[in-house]
């Protein structure tokens, strides 16, 4: 749900960044936050536990520029990845305009993938959002591994609608900025679209 | 699901002008109002040196929070919660179940008085956000016909990212 001021001339958008346990979602969002002018960002928020785990959510506010004099700015959030921590995941999920989910490229962690695809589905349903109808990105991530599962299986398993994929090495910041663009492109065209255009 | 929340000049004058309020009749230091979502509407007072957009995602966080151990009680929802510190303390409120009222005050006011003001300005707020919302409704998609996102274009986006 995006907010959109006439006063001071702004348009919010929430996007979420999901997927499971070490994924790497919180890996994206620090390396955008590394890369991006500091004037154009602001303070990143970590609720982790002493371990690093995300205990509630991580967040990005991030500033994209004028479109038709409207300042655009993105609210990144991250989910806490670990299967025990779904009710704050379904809260990061209100008011959401675009999903992010960071797959594990791992053999051993399709299992998970799916597991947590299946649970944003379950949680936007909940909310009473589409995952068929919101805008959605796959970022298929830790492509630099060994033991990796190839990227058309990958999509065979969770991305049957066929959105917008990207390999990454998030650390790296391969396929991250690709990543971002794509779903605030998706997030805005969507807005168009809610306009009447 | 909640509508796109949209902002006009007129009811932004209007919220804003009843959050100034709110700083002077409660002796207050700073008064946000938040969006449920965690966007900041608004926000009157010494806000230099506050970081306005975490401070609003955080408390977003912090009522979904407290909103889902209501509910793990079978309560519909904590409507006020109250964080006292050694010097600043933060009120929150939430309003007509849609914003979040934010008060934060020093020893230079008390608890009672916020209270007392937090309840008037929510009433005052509630009757705002009931047209805003009526606003949005009348208009589906939440956005006006003079809507800038009607006609932007591919190369609009595009440039974003140049």
């Amino acid at each position: 749900m995006s907010f959109i001021n006439y006063s001071s001339r702004e348009i919010n958008c929430k996007i979420v960044y999901y997927g499971p346990g070490l994924c790497g979602k919180t890996t994206n969002l620090q390396y955008i936050y590394k890369k991006t002018n500091p004037q154009a960002r602001g303070k990143m928020i970590s609720l982790a536990t002493e371990t690093d785990r995300t205990l509630f959510f991580d967040f990005l506010p991030l500033s994209l520029g004028d479109i038709r004099g409207f300042k655009t700015r993105f609210h990144l959030y991250t989910v806490p990845g670990q299967v025990f921590y779904d009710a704050s995941r379904k809260l990061i999920l209100k008011g959401v305009d675009g999903v992010v989910f960071v797959a594990d490229s791992q053999v051993e962690r399709m299992e998970a993938n799916m597991e947590s695809f299946e649970n944003l589905h379950y949680n936007l349903r909940e909310q009473g959002y589409d995952l068929d109808s919101l805008p959605l990105v796959i970022q298929h991530n830790k492509r630099d591994l060994p033991n990796v599962v190839s990227v058309e299986e990958m999509n065979k398993a969770i991305n049957q609608r066929n959105v917008p994929n990207f390999e990454a090495v998030a650390p790296e910041g391969v396929g991250v900025f690709e990543t971002l663009k794509a779903i605030a492109k998706m997030v805005l065209i969507e807005l168009r679209k809610g306009a009447g255009a | 699901m909640l509508p796109n929340l949209v902002l006009y000049e007129r009811e932004f004058n209007q919220v804003t002008d009843v959050v100034k309020r709110l700083v002077a009749n409660a002796n207050a230091k700073v008064v946000f109002l938040v969006d449920k979502n965690g966007q900041l509407i608004t926000s009157s007072g010494q806000t230099d040196g506050i970081d306005t957009t975490s401070l609003a995602s955080l408390t977003a966080g912090n009522i979904a929070a407290t909103g889902g151990l209501a509910k793990l009680i079978g309560e519909k929802e904590f409507s006020i919660l109250f964080h006292e510190g050694e010097k600043d303390n933060i009120h929150i409120s939430i309003i007509g179940h849609r914003v979040i009222l934010v008060v934060i005050f020093d020893e230079r006011s008390s608890l009672g008085l916020v209270r007392l003001r937090v309840k008037k300005t929510g009433e005052e707020l509630e009757k705002i956000f009931e047209v805003i919302d009526t606003k949005s409704v009348t208009d589906q998609s939440g956005l006006g016909v003079d809507s800038p996102f009607a006609e932007i274009t591919d190369d609009d986006i595009e440039n974003l990212f140049s």
